[in-house]
């Protein structure tokens, strides 16, 4: 496999409409040369329809796409140069793994000797090399979407897209694959465009993560930044799990339930509003059994997750969630009353259910 | 305790088993015996020396002209149907209708189907004294309709509709990721033709072509209530030679003409099934 530079790929100001449906709003969204970008949303956001536009399987009602400086919003998709691997189940179903692979390149009037041998050498670059004379039914889902990698970057293209490649995957072969395709997207150079309703995929394997909503980007950044400066309220309880609790923005400041938390917008205007606290910042101290206060409740359910447990505090009122190391979570069972304090990380807060507050 | 319990599942099959028990195999037993005895009920192999006999080769030639016709005519037809079905909304008005009435359709034949072409474009049918009317006349170079080539276009009326009703699955089979994926590889409409849904169509529409072709082969009753001259079809001469109207009672010969067709019916379908078996590994 040879080594390459990716290409810049702008989307620009970018609308599709389907029928009354804007399924996207003016996108704008530049991929620098060999980053991968990863479009994060919930169904009907639009990510999809960004990247079959890029793809050139649909075609845009405004806007234009230009891919390492060329124009190519009106080509159509045989003539873009992009590799393109799909949810599942898209290898062709008569061919042998390396058949599907060599697909591409028979199209480019490569050779049969050539074209088998390139097809084997991509085959090895993702790992299957003794899979090329399987047909797509004698491999597994993670295998089969090996291959279509295989298949879209043997024929050298400028962009890789991926059209939520791991979905159909469990959750081990899922994350196996999702490290395979970014070590395989370093190694090849190659620009690309990642799509996933799935946030811990998203910001495991992007260099920027994307966050949309209703067509539009609601924030563009790396995924550090996305989870822990979230530009909005939909990015923040989209992105990893959000308790909303009641407070009063004062002074740049929101206070809730005794506490005051820094804003990440400190110059919201006072009033009642929704603070948005991570999981993360809220923790558990001593036991607070007899005592009583807002901050004072009762464990209701402790989750375990591996190195980390979610533990659900019933505040009375209310319910919260505190996300703590293993062994910290293990000293309060269900049932036990506990003493919660609120880390001073900024948060952003909400007037309402649905108006996020301006930035 | 470690025993094999003894499964009664099968009791449920007892009805269908007795059905095919009386209405397949033991007719399919009569006859094969029945072939291979003369008159006085000894063994013999006249029966199927006969079958040479020129009006039984020339029927056996027009039998299978006319099933091949009508099978590659109502396969293609059927299959051009099925794609437009397919490329329309998966629970559209279309895909209903077309589905619903080739359901029926494809059951539809006999002398209910002979009356309805000679009661519509027949040369008293109202739909050629219509044409005759305008000045357009179907039948100037002789009635057809009575003739093979009337017996395709009416086998045709229930071809089409089996063709759907076979080959619609194997269409809806294709995922659209296929053409995408071609496409996005550098392939066009063609490609995506000749190279992948072609190939992967090919086995199904073969397959749907033989059955089809079985299923005109073995038709009788159409046939026989649309054309009162001659027999030209194989199904018609077994008719014949049980019938002593004209002192040619033959049974044993009947029978033998009964066994050939059902040798030629057998391979068709044994291939219908090898294809079939392909078609589903793919799609």
């Amino acid at each position: 496999m040879s080594e390459r530079a990716g290409v810049e790929v702008r989307l620009e100001n970018l609308v599709r409409r389907y029928g009354t449906v804007t399924a996207l709003d003016g996108l704008s969204l530049t991929l620098a040369p060999g980053e991968l970008v990863a479009l994060l949303g919930p169904s009907g956001c639009g990510k999809t329809t960004a990247l079959r536009l890029l793809a050139g399987l649909e075609e845009a009602d405004e806007g234009r796409i230009v891919i390492g400086g060329n124009d190519v919003t009106g080509l159509p998709t045989n003539r873009r140069n992009i590799g393109m691997v799909f949810q599942a189940y898209s290898l062709f179903p008569h061919m042998v793994a390396w058949e599907n692979v060599a697909f591409g390149l028979q199209m480019r009037h490569v050779g049969t000797a050539e074209r088998k041998k390139r097809a084997l050498d991509t085959l090895e670059l993702v790992g299957l090399g003794k899979f090329a004379y399987r047909y797509a039914n004698q491999m597994s889902g993670g295998q089969q979407q090996r291959v279509a990698l295989a298949r879209a970057l043997a024929i050298n293209p400028q962009v890789l897209l991926l059209d939520e490649p791991l979905s159909a995957l469990d959750a081990k072969v899922r994350s196996r694959l999702r490290d395979e395709i970014r070590r395989v997207q370093l190694e090849v150079g190659i620009t690309t465009l990642f799509v996933t309703h799935d946030q811990e995929e998203a910001l495991a394997i992007a260099d920027r993560v994307g966050v949309m909503q209703a067509g539009k980007l609601e924030q563009l950044g790396p995924p550090t930044l996305v989870y822990s400066r979230p530009a909005t309220p939909f990015v923040a309880d989209f992105v990893g799990l959000t308790n909303r609790m009641a407070g009063t923005v004062r002074g740049g400041a929101v206070e809730v339930r005794g506490a005051s938390i820094p804003l990440v917008h400190p110059d919201t205007p006072d009033g009642p509003a929704t603070a948005l606290v991570r999981p993360e910042a809220v923790t558990l101290t001593g036991n607070a059994d007899g005592e009583s206060g807002p901050l004072i409740g009762t464990v209701i359910a402790v989750a375990f997750l591996g190195a980390v447990s979610r533990v659900t505090v019933d505040l009375g009122d209310t319910t919260v969630l505190a996300q703590l190391p293993t062994s910290a979570a293990s000293q309060h069972p269900a049932g036990s009353r506990v003493r919660l304090e609120l880390r001073s990380d900024p948060v952003l807060v909400q007037r309402e259910e649905t108006a996020p507050v301006a930035s | 305790m470690g025993g094999r319990r003894f499964s009664l599942d099968w009791l449920g099959a007892i009805p269908f088993l007795a059905y095919v028990a009386a209405f397949l195999i033991l007719p399919s037993a009569i006859v094969g015996v029945g072939a291979f005895l003369d008159a006085n009920n000894s063994f013999t192999l006249d029966n199927f020396v006969h079958l040479s006999r020129s009006y039984i080769v020339t029927s056996t030639i027009e039998t299978t002209f006319v099933s091949a016709v009508t099978a590659l005519l109502g396969a293609s037809l059927g299959a051009l149907l099925s794609y437009a079905i397919v490329t329309g909304s998966p629970n559209g008005l279309l895909r209903r209708l077309v589905v619903s009435a080739s359901g029926v359709l494809a059951q539809f034949g006999g002398v209910t189907l002979a009356f309805a072409f000679i009661a519509s474009i027949g040369p008293a049918g109202f739909v050629y004294l219509f044409a005759q009317s305008h000045g357009v006349d179907y039948y100037a170079h002789g009635i057809w309709l009575f003739d093979l080539p009337g017996l395709n276009l009416v086998y045709l009326y229930f071809q089409i509709p089996l063709m759907v009703l076979v080959f619609l699955p194997a269409l809806d089979g294709i995922k659209p990721q296929w053409r995408e994926a071609a496409e996005s590889l550098g392939g066009n409409t063609w490609h995506y033709w000749r190279h992948i849904a072609g190939p992967l169509l090919f086995p199904a529409f073969l397959g749907a072509v033989l059955l089809l072709f079985a299923n005109s082969f073995s038709a009788y009753a159409t046939a026989n209530a649309l054309i009162n001259q001659g027999q030209p079809m194989l199904s018609q001469q077994i008719a014949g030679a049980l019938s002593s109207e004209v002192g040619a009672y033959e049974p044993g010969f009947a029978k033998a003409i009964a066994i050939q067709m059902i040798v030629i019916v057998t391979v068709v379908t044994v291939l219908y099934t090898v294809l079939q078996r392909r078609t589903s590994r793919w799609l």
